[in-house]
């Protein structure tokens, strides 16, 4: 059978699953709609919690991001793992404590107003979105390169499947959901890992096959490892060693401030410190941070070797090689632009990091651009250099040398030639991780509004129903405008990734953090903070991105911070502030302290918070 | 293990002093874990995985070829990342469990 009608098999199959879960989990009220009735199981809310984070980045960029960036690539694994421990040991617990609903009612109820509510909502909104538009891109190119429909049709798809199980069963239904997703993405992930770490190494493990030895049989006979094997190949070519620490941009300053600042997001980003809301206890909320992080940490620890695998088979199977000889799964891939390769004439390829390469990606072109590129090349190499032009200057100066990094995880199947259906089921694989991450922010959105804006803020006497209705109709909404993003991307998508981040760390992780543990910190320190925190990120990053402002060295590191990692000091700005200011500023209210008191104390000494029977809600 | 018993009924009970004193060791101890596991947190990822990465990758991982940085920075802070939660959960809820037997011992002796 066909890779497209295994991949409809599939992706059908796996979407009746969600749907029918959906059906099941439909609920009545807003604590199922918010917070799925408090029933979650531990290790079911980890699963869901891993699904929710691993968005369509976490599961196609990622693998290809450290493939091509090396060693250095790991800030992406510890960025992306190490924030789980900040949030499992210093907020979550203490927020199911509290029993609210949202990130913005936690910040609004702890000091004490609704300023610091409607910035924690504007935040929460802004992350959200950013976020979403993503995901349904994401959607859309899945869908398009494996199902013959186009992006737009895609996303459309895509937008009416989460929309129906996103607003039948809220959160219920997007957790159990996400459970489904979680097996199916992690199992996409896993296969042709395997596959492939039992191909180059023979460890049928892939995190152990990274730092195992090569087959004799493809290394002449001789013991080579892996990794060195790959150093090797890299240096010859002219590219940096694979296992340097540090290269490039990526010195030691930058890497220590972009895994500080994907650390400190994760752990302040709404939709991932929400799924603790939805558990019964304290404990349970302890358990699920491990759960989640051990789920997720299958992923995080079979990305690198994927990406180092992919490397090799790579560079082994492209370079030097001739028309001929070039395998299938190049061709299959040439035809979506995210391999091209533009020979000299020589009829041989060559893949490497100096003026000779001859493999480039087609990124942002047009296909007209594109196709009157390589004719101009066409007519330059017939014509010896008299007529047309050399296209790969030009793509170098479009800084588009080398594959997209999407080509890793979606061709390592075909690269270690594995069956069409496991093909397909990487197609469903990349869908639950979108779609999973989707749905969670769009019940972030949905509760921002409808929530902490409505409800709290605008109709404090609003029924069960009216509350349950407007939060329907919001994710309707949402479900629309990033359903837009995804058809008529913004072209600074994956710029603003860096803001989600930055701003989570310059807004919510103090804030929280200084919530919790500290009595003393009162209502107008911690606005001024906040507002000073993202004032900064965001002025830093809107500067260096749009307005081509050189990175600040702030007169210590050799080098200027990159954008991505500029939340870490936006955090330090919004901490000094905030502390700076509190000695002059009244301390929190009686109420207040005594609910900071409350969260300090062992489960049951006094219960954990109930929605219903709590006073103010 | 002592029996489950929820130790109140109504939102916030008044506390006596004892009650107070185990309250407060609790948070101490708890703040005692909080420090020291991300220090090793600290020490894993941003020190062995980034700060000296460069040094370390001078040694490989005993029995693989993992230069020690790089294992570091994309394996090793993983695991151990996992194993902090782990034994924060294990620490915390033994934590728990124990302060709450002592405030269900203190409000019988109290006789309350």
């Amino acid at each position: 059978m066909s890779i497209g009608l295994w991949t409809v098999i599939f992706v059908g199959g796996s979407f009746a699953l969600y749907l029918a879960i959906a059906w099941w989990a439909r609920v009545r009220d807003t604590k199922g709609f918010y917070v799925a009735g408090r029933g979650v199981p531990a290790p079911a809310n980890g699963m869901a919690t891993a699904a929710d984070w691993m968005s369509a980045a976490s599961f196609i960029s990622m693998a290809g991001l450290i493939s091509t960036m090396g060693s250095a690539g790991g800030v992406y694994l510890m960025g992306w793992t190490g924030g789980y421990v900040l949030l499992a040991l210093l907020l979550a617990p203490y927020l199911r404590k509290f029993g609210h609903f949202t990130v913005p009612d936690f910040v609004g109820d702890r000091y004490d107003s609704n300023v610091a509510r409607l910035v924690a909502v504007i935040c929460a909104l802004f992350i959200s979105f950013t976020y979403v538009a993503g995901q349904m891109r994401g959607v859309g190119v899945v869908f398009s390169r494996f199902i013959e429909v186009d992006i737009n049709t895609g996303v459309i798809i895509g937008m009416a499947i989460v929309f129906v199980y996103s607003t039948l069963g809220g959160m219920k239904g997007i957790t159990w959901t996400q459970v489904a997703q979680y097996w199916v993405l992690i199992t996409a992930f896993l296969i042709p890992a395997i596959a492939i770490s039992i191909m180059l190494t023979g460890a049928s493990v892939p995190s152990i096959g990274l730092g195992a030895n090569l087959r004799p049989e493809l290394a002449d006979g001789q013991v080579v490892s892996l990794l060195g094997k790959l150093d090797q190949i890299q240096t010859d070519l002219g590219f940096s060693r694979y296992t340097e620490a540090f290269t490039g941009t990526w010195d030691k300053a930058n890497v220590f401030f972009v895994a500080l600042a994907l650390m400190l997001g994760t752990a302040g980003l709404p939709h991932v410190i929400v799924r603790f809301y939805t558990v019964k206890t304290v404990k349970a909320a302890r358990w699920s941070g491990f759960w989640a992080l051990l789920f997720i940490a299958l992923l995080y620890v079979t990305a690198p070797a994927t990406a180092a695998f992919a490397r090799y088979f790579m560079i082994e199977s492209l370079n030097g090689k001739t028309a001929e000889q070039l395998p299938s799964w190049f061709h299959n891939w040439e035809k979506t632009g995210l391999i091209l390769w533009v020979d000299n004439g020589d009829g041989v390829v060559r893949y490497s990091a100096g003026d000779d390469n001859e493999i480039f990606r087609s990124g942002t072109l047009s296909s007209t651009e594109l196709s009157e590129l390589l004719v101009a090349n066409q007519k330059w190499i017939e014509s010896a250099g008299a007529e047309g032009a050399d296209a790969r200057p030009i793509l170098r100066e479009k800084k588009l040398s080398g594959p997209d990094i999407d080509i890793i995880v979606l061709a390592t199947p075909e690269m270690a030639k594995l069956s069409n259906w496991i093909i397909a089921f990487v197609a469903a694989g990349g869908l639950a991780a979108a779609l999973s991450t989707a749905s969670g922010l769009l019940l972030v959105i949905s509760s921002s509004v409808a929530h902490d804006l409505y409800y709290r803020v605008l109709n404090p006497k609003a029924t069960e129903q009216q509350r349950l209705l407007v939060g329907r109709s919001v994710i309707g909404v949402a479900v629309v405008i990033a359903g837009i993003f995804g058809i008529y991307p913004p072209g600074f998508v994956s710029q603003v990734v860096a803001f989600a981040f930055g701003l989570a760390a310059a807004s919510f992780f103090p804030a929280i953090v200084l919530g919790i543990f500290s009595k003393r910190v009162g209502t107008v320190p911690a606005i001024c903070g906040m507002i000073a925190g993202i004032g900064f990120t965001a002025w830093y990053i809107i500067a260096c991105v749009f307005f081509g402002m050189a990175p600040w060295n702030f007169g210590i590191f050799p080098s200027g911070i990159n954008p991505q990692g500029i939340g870490v000091i936006g955090m330090f700005i919004n901490l000094a502030v905030t502390l700076g200011l509190t000695p002059l500023f009244p301390p929190p209210s009686a109420k207040v302290r005594e609910m900071v008191d409350s969260v300090r104390e062992p489960e049951d000494a006094g219960a954990a918070v109930e929605i219903e029977t709590a006073p103010e809600h | 293990m002592a029996e489950h018993v929820p130790l109140n009924d109504g939102p916030r009970p008044e506390r006596s002093p004892a009650e107070k004193e185990s309250l407060r060791r609790y948070w101490r101890s708890n703040l005692r874990i909080l420090a020291v596991l991300l220090c090793i947190w600290f020490v894993a990822g941003l020190g062995c995985g980034v700060l000296w990465a460069d040094w370390l990758n001078r040694f490989t991982l005993p029995g693989t070829a993992f230069p020690l940085g790089f294992w570091f920075a994309q394996q090793g802070s993983i695991v151990i990342f996992v194993l902090v939660i782990l034994v924060y959960c294990l620490l915390l809820n033994w934590l728990d469990r124990k302060h709450h037997d002592e405030l269900v011992r203190i409000r019988k002796e109290e006789g309350r």
